[in-house]
């Protein structure tokens, strides 16, 4: 294969054309011999950089080694010392802005394709049976972790390797988090990659108990006096979500980000044979410019709406991931950028007709270094939509600080835990991920959860 | 798995089952909500805790069939298990925050319609074994439909049964019973709870506000998660956005806007049709109906 050293080798995908009309998969991934070849672009930096634009440190030139000379149930078993979901990471990971930003290649070509590397890994090691390694024995000990999304996950497995009794209790009927009902098939495929990786973590030894509420079914106190837990790690994630407060926002038709994606995903409505029902909408505005609004416009994209992005700054300031944007405008998706709605209108039966909108300017920058926008007098003009999606963030569910008491929340209602071992301010209660930080990413979830892990295994073992 | 110990048909597709679900029996409370979803493919459906038995682990469910789901789960039989039964979600009835005293002092009428008698059913129970007498109104349009009567009788201080078509008991609706009740025969109330059909709830609450009696209803909008991931059971009650799952079910019936819940339980109308047909006629029915679209 021939190699420009300074040119990443390219990744397949499915077109835009076609893919705009399914749920597989759009990233195909490399095969054996591309993701060799890319991981001869690696320079095995002594001093490596990449690894400090990790946020679990995974020993980068170390697994793409491994794959340069053909190793690739090696390359994984090095990776699975770090990080539980790989596969999961090296598809979703801003790799742009951690671990390749800081790549030496970058500097005067591309950086090496670190994520797709790892995802290779990965996906091999799943496809040839290779799992991660069980602990020799059981400790004795018994740790409860509340949800199963990747922070959870990630100190569930951690803490089993070290020979913990642990068990994940999960309010939904299925374990993953934001990787099951949030973020879609085509990004993240759900049966292939993150069942898979959540059996990885069972094979571990941990147990995964659903359809349990905490805070309702059971509280922590209990958890820790009645059912013999020594320590509870709460990685319950932010999941509540934030509406605009404008005139019509409960009118049929609009939707929170959150319910259009567990609709599609959790409950797998675009698929006929299952019940629960979706309103593909014909016409779409999805307000937000995150990547739960790219991921709720290419959704609503495949099922058969045009779909318009309303964001209320340009195009720059756009949080979502650059490579997110980019697919989503290769399918089809319109942005109407430096736009904000100011109502929704509805027929007499109450479903939505259209959304006023009025142009936005970038003034001044606010507390967050970004030029804040400013409405333009007099712009307003509506757009004809028949569905709404709401994609304004979300903040930790009250549930659980409102029912343990001593455990410290912030004016955000994140629950307050130290960073480095993720201790609360409770004893034998530890917490990590979007539940402390507020919506962040998954690869920082499961650094929060190593780090309680680690904090946990102190903790017991004095 | 969560087994089905009983089944029971009552009157007008209503159905009632215990179900094998020791965690949630262990603490609900009346006034809270269950989700069940009975398969793979099934939908995540609310229901009401309308009994419970903390030593055995059972919780019983009283469910009318209104569309694919509920038919499908009346299908269930005894013996059979539904996957998924997670709860108990939402809060407890707020009069289990106040203190015997303070509810010896209320002077408490319930009023319920349709299925919506079965949950009643266990806060009344709570109330009599706490030694509170309290009045019920069920509320029927005709005999034939009623649910529950015997047992509630049992505890009730005092039942009045109004049927529409007057075929058994007081002739008229629930909102006419509650004028007799107050008007032509002098009692008094210092608080209604109304748990039925929205459109009840509703006129019931517009007649409380006019008779000065604060009152509680039970929302029950379209849920998904039931843990307040959603928003999809957003109502708005005074100024403010409620979500019923996490702040409710239960909230102050003159506050809550009835009329844009009733358009909000509509959204899924002609989804659920297609939905209906499909489990009648499955691959049979290509549209053209006219009731498909
Ligand atoms: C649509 C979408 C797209 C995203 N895309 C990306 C991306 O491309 N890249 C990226 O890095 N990040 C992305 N994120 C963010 C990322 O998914 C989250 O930051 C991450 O999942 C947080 O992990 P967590 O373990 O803290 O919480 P979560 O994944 O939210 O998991 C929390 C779990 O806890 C459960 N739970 C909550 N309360 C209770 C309770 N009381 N009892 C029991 N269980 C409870 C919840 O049901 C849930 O399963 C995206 C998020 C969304 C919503
Ligand atoms: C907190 C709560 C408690 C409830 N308790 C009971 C109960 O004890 N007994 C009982 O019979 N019913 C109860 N319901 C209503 C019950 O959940 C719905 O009747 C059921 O989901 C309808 O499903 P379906 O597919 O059979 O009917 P559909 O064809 O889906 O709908 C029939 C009607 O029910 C409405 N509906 C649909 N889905 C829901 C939903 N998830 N939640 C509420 N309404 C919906 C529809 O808008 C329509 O008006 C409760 C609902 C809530 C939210
Ligand atoms: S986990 Fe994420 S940041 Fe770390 S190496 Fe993998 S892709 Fe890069
Ligand atoms: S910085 Fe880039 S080139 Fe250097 S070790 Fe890391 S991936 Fe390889
Ligand atoms: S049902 Fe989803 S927030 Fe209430």
């Amino acid at each position: 294969m021939e190699v420009d050293v300074l040119k990443r080798v390219p990744v397949r995908e499915q077109e835009p054309e076609v893919r705009a009309a399914n749920f597989e998969e759009v990233c195909l991934g490399y095969d054996k011999e591309e993701a060799m070849a890319e991981a001869v672009r690696c320079l095995q930096c002594k001093n490596p950089q990449c690894v400090k634009g990790c946020p679990v440190n995974i020993d980068i030139p170390g697994f793409i080694k491994e794959i340069a000379e053909g190793n690739t149930a090696e390359a994984y078993q090095v990776i699975s010392r770090y990080s539980a979901l790989p596969a999961v990471c090296g598809r979703v990971c801003p790799q742009e802005s951690q671990c390749e930003a800081k790549c030496i290649r970058g500097i005067k070509g591309d950086a090496v394709s670190i994520g797709k590397l790892e995802r290779f890994a990965a996906d091999t090691a799943r496809e040839e049976g290779i799992k991660p390694q069980k602990a020799e024995s059981l400790n004795g000990k018994k740790v409860a972790v509340i949800g199963s999304g990747p922070a959870g996950l990630t100190c569930a497995g951690d803490l089993a390797k070290l020979g913990y009794d642990v068990t994940i209790f999960e309010a939904l009927h299925k374990a993953g988090g934001v990787l099951s009902y949030g973020i879609p098939e085509f990004r993240l495929p759900k049966t292939k990659v993150v069942d898979a990786e959540i059996d990885n973590v069972k094979s571990l030894g941990v147990k995964i108990e659903t359809n349990v509420v905490i805070g309702k079914a059971t509280t922590i106190d209990e958890l820790l006096d009645e059912e013999g837990f020594d320590a509870v790690f709460i990685g319950s994630g932010a999941g509540l979500p934030k509406f605009m407060g404008i005139p019509g926002e409960n009118a049929n038709g609009v939707f929170s980000a959150n319910e259009y994606l567990t609709r599609s995903n959790l409950m797998q409505a675009f698929d006929d044979s299952y019940a629960t029902p979706i309103i593909a909408g014909k016409k779409v505005a999805v307000v937000g410019g995150g990547n739960v609004a790219m991921d709720a416009a290419r959704t609503a994209l495949r099922l058969g709406a045009e779909v318009h992005i309303v964001y209320r700054r340009s195009e720059e300031e756009l949080p979502a991931r650059v490579e997110e944007v980019h697919h989503a405008k290769e399918e089809g998706i319109i942005f109407d950028l430096l736009t904000n709605p100011v109502e929704i209108h509805t027929d007499g039966e109450g479903n939505v007709t259209g959304m006023t909108c009025i142009r936005m300017e970038l003034g001044e920058p606010d507390d967050s270094g970004r030029r804040r926008p400013v409405e333009v007098p007099g712009s307003e003009f509506t757009l004809e939509v028949d569905t709404v999606i709401m994609s304004l963030g979300t903040s930790p569910n009250p549930l659980i600080s409102s029912t343990t008491e001593g455990l410290e929340t912030n004016k955000w209602k994140c629950i307050v835990a130290e960073e480095e071992n993720g201790q609360t301010s409770k004893a034998k209660v530890y917490a990590g991920g979007d539940a402390v930080t507020g919506a962040a990413t998954v690869i920082l979830a499961m650094g929060a959860g190593k780090a309680a892990a680690k904090g946990i295994h102190e903790f017991l073992s004095k | 798995m969560f087994k089905i110990l009983k089944k029971e048909y009552l009157a007008n597709n209503i159905w009632l089952m215990d179900i094998e679900a020791p965690r949630v029996a262990k603490t609900c409370q009346p006034g809270q909500f269950v989700i069940v979803k009975m398969d793979e493919k099934g939908e995540r459906i609310p229901l009401t805790v309308c009994d419970y038995d903390r030593e055995k682990g059972i919780v019983t469910i009283v469910f009318q069939t209104v569309g694919a789901s509920t038919e499908e789960m009346a299908e269930y039989e005894e013996g059979e298990s539904f996957m998924d039964f997670v709860g108990p979600l939402g809060c407890p009835s707020e009069l289990l925050g106040m203190t015997e005293e303070e509810l010896k002092k209320e002077k408490l009428l319930f009023v319920c319609g349709g299925v919506g008698t079965a949950p009643v059913y266990p806060q009344v129970k709570w109330m009599k074994q706490h030694g509170i007498d309290v009045d019920v109104i069920i509320g029927a349009r005709t005999k034939d439909i009623l649910i529950m009567e015997e047992p509630m009788r049992e505890i009730a201080a005092n039942l009045y049964i109004a049927t529409d078509d007057g075929s058994y008991g007081f002739k008229g609706n629930a909102c006419d019973q509650i004028n007799e009740l107050v008007k032509n025969q002098g009692k008094e109330y210092t608080r209604v709870i109304a748990i039925g059909p929205m459109i009840m709830m509703k006129f019931v609450a517009l007649l409380t506000k006019e008779l000065n009696i604060p009152t509680i209803v039970s929302m029950n909008p379209i849920m998904v998660d039931g843990t307040g991931m959603c928003g999809a059971c957003r109502l708005q009650v005074g100024d403010e956005i409620k979500f019923a799952c996490v702040d409710g079910p239960e909230f102050d019936g003159h506050l809550v806007d009835f009329d844009q819940a009733m358009q909000r339980q509509r959204m899924y109308k002609t989804e659920e049709g297609r939905a209906i047909l499909r489990r009648k006629e499955g691959d049979t029915h290509h549209g053209g109906c006219g009731n498909c679209n």
